[in-house]
């Protein structure tokens, strides 16, 4: 991120330097510093209005019944986690807020999960096959409500800002199909050597 | 079903969820006002550190795309860009995404800020934000809380939904959209 960070700035002075066109880059800097902010107005009331609206699910227990609900899924994905193990509670309150779009309520259960799997580590400095199913999972995002997104395309003055809620379903499909494929074949293979 | 009746029926998504969690919330006796109240306040804080961010990356690519560095990038990529048909800002954004969540948002911001958010690119910014996560930093804050530092396959394992999500991304955008 720092090197994209300094490349955009350099590389643009350099060119700007270049075409003779120096005093562009001090225009275009103070535009943007001042139109970063007013995005970020609008963007406070956002993220507050859905952290409030999470809370509340949190708090009624609406996540825990979704957690329910994709439970015998979970079983099936993580085999070496036992039966009726907070790992596996864990996991799936996290999994259950991400969907919903609640990405901050969710990290708590998140490192919580990861406590209760290192419980089952032999190995500790060492990640199991467990973590990295898990955290292929949490990465590839599985969303179902892309609420933050919906309403910054809305202040954004999109015209229907949800119309992008299938191809966003249709691709995080895709990603945590591969996510969940690539993990199964790298898993078979790491047993086969027997080491890794 | 036209992409635009089905971008209709998705106009209910969020106004049911609301519906859905207040009416749960006030049947389990969930003293609603205090504990949404509470959650903004959190929203408002997570906000507020999210503005610098902004700052960095409106005035960063401000001045990359002011400057005119933006066409001699997109030229040099334009064989790459070709062949997987997406724009250039869609390739940074990819890049960016994996690394840097507020830093992804604010380009995001950004795309829409310069070709509006219903235009292909602000409609793919916004698929390609809504399907990945911020690979790099998730493993590198879940694995560092519990003290591993061997992750074995779970950075490659990452890499591969990411593409998968980008790839995903641009197809059914192109598909839906044009």
């Amino acid at each position: 991120m720092n090197f994209i960070f300094s490349f955009f700035i350099l590389s643009g002075i350099i060119v700007a330097a270049a075409n003779g066109r120096i005093d562009i880059i001090t225009n275009a800097a103070m535009t943007a510093a001042g139109n970063a902010v007013q995005r970020a107005i609008t963007l406070i009331g956002i993220v507050s209005l859905w952290l409030g609206i999470a809370r509340v699910a949190e708090e009624s227990g609406l996540i825990d019944i979704l957690s329910r609900l994709i439970a015998p899924l979970f079983r099936w994905l993580f085999p070496s986690i036992p039966k009726g193990h907070p790992a596996l509670g864990c996991i799936l309150m996290n999994l259950s807020a991400n969907m919903l779009g609640f990405g901050n309520a969710a990290t708590p259960f998140g490192l919580k999960a990861m406590q209760e799997l290192q419980r089952l580590n032999d190995k500790p400095d060492t990640a199991t096959e467990a973590m990295c199913t898990f955290l292929a999972i949490n990465t590839s995002s599985v969303t179902i409500v892309p609420a933050t997104l919906i309403a910054l395309r809305a202040s954004a003055g999109s015209k229907n800002p949800s119309e992008i809620v299938g191809s966003v379903l249709f691709a995080t499909t895709c990603s945590t199909l591969a996510a969940i494929v690539g993990d199964i074949v790298i898993r078979s293979f790491c047993r086969r050597r027997r080491k890794f | 079903m036209t992409a635009e009746t089905l971008g209709q029926g998705f106009s209910w998504f969020i106004p049911g969820l609301i519906f859905v969690v207040f009416l749960y919330g006030h049947m389990r006796g969930v003293r609603i006002f205090e504990v949404f109240v509470e959650g903004a306040q959190e929203g408002f804080m997570m906000a507020v550190k999210l503005i610098p961010y902004l700052i960095g990356i409106y005035v960063a690519i401000g001045i990359f795309r002011e400057s005119g560095a933006i066409d001699i990038l997109v030229a040099l990529l334009s064989p790459i860009l070709k062949v997987i048909k997406a724009p250039t800002d869609a390739l940074l954004l990819f890049i960016v995404r994996s690394l840097s969540g507020p830093a992804a948002l604010s380009m995001t911001m950004e795309i829409f800020d310069q070709h509006g958010p219903d235009s292909f690119i602000g409609r793919l910014a916004s698929t390609m934000l809504g399907s990945s996560d911020t690979t790099f930093y998730i493993i590198a804050v879940y694995f560092s809380s519990v003290g591993i530092r061997k992750t074995r396959y779970a950075i490659p394992l990452g890499i591969l939904a990411d593409f998968a999500s980008f790839a995903a991304s641009v197809y059914i955008v192109r598909k839906i959209f044009l």
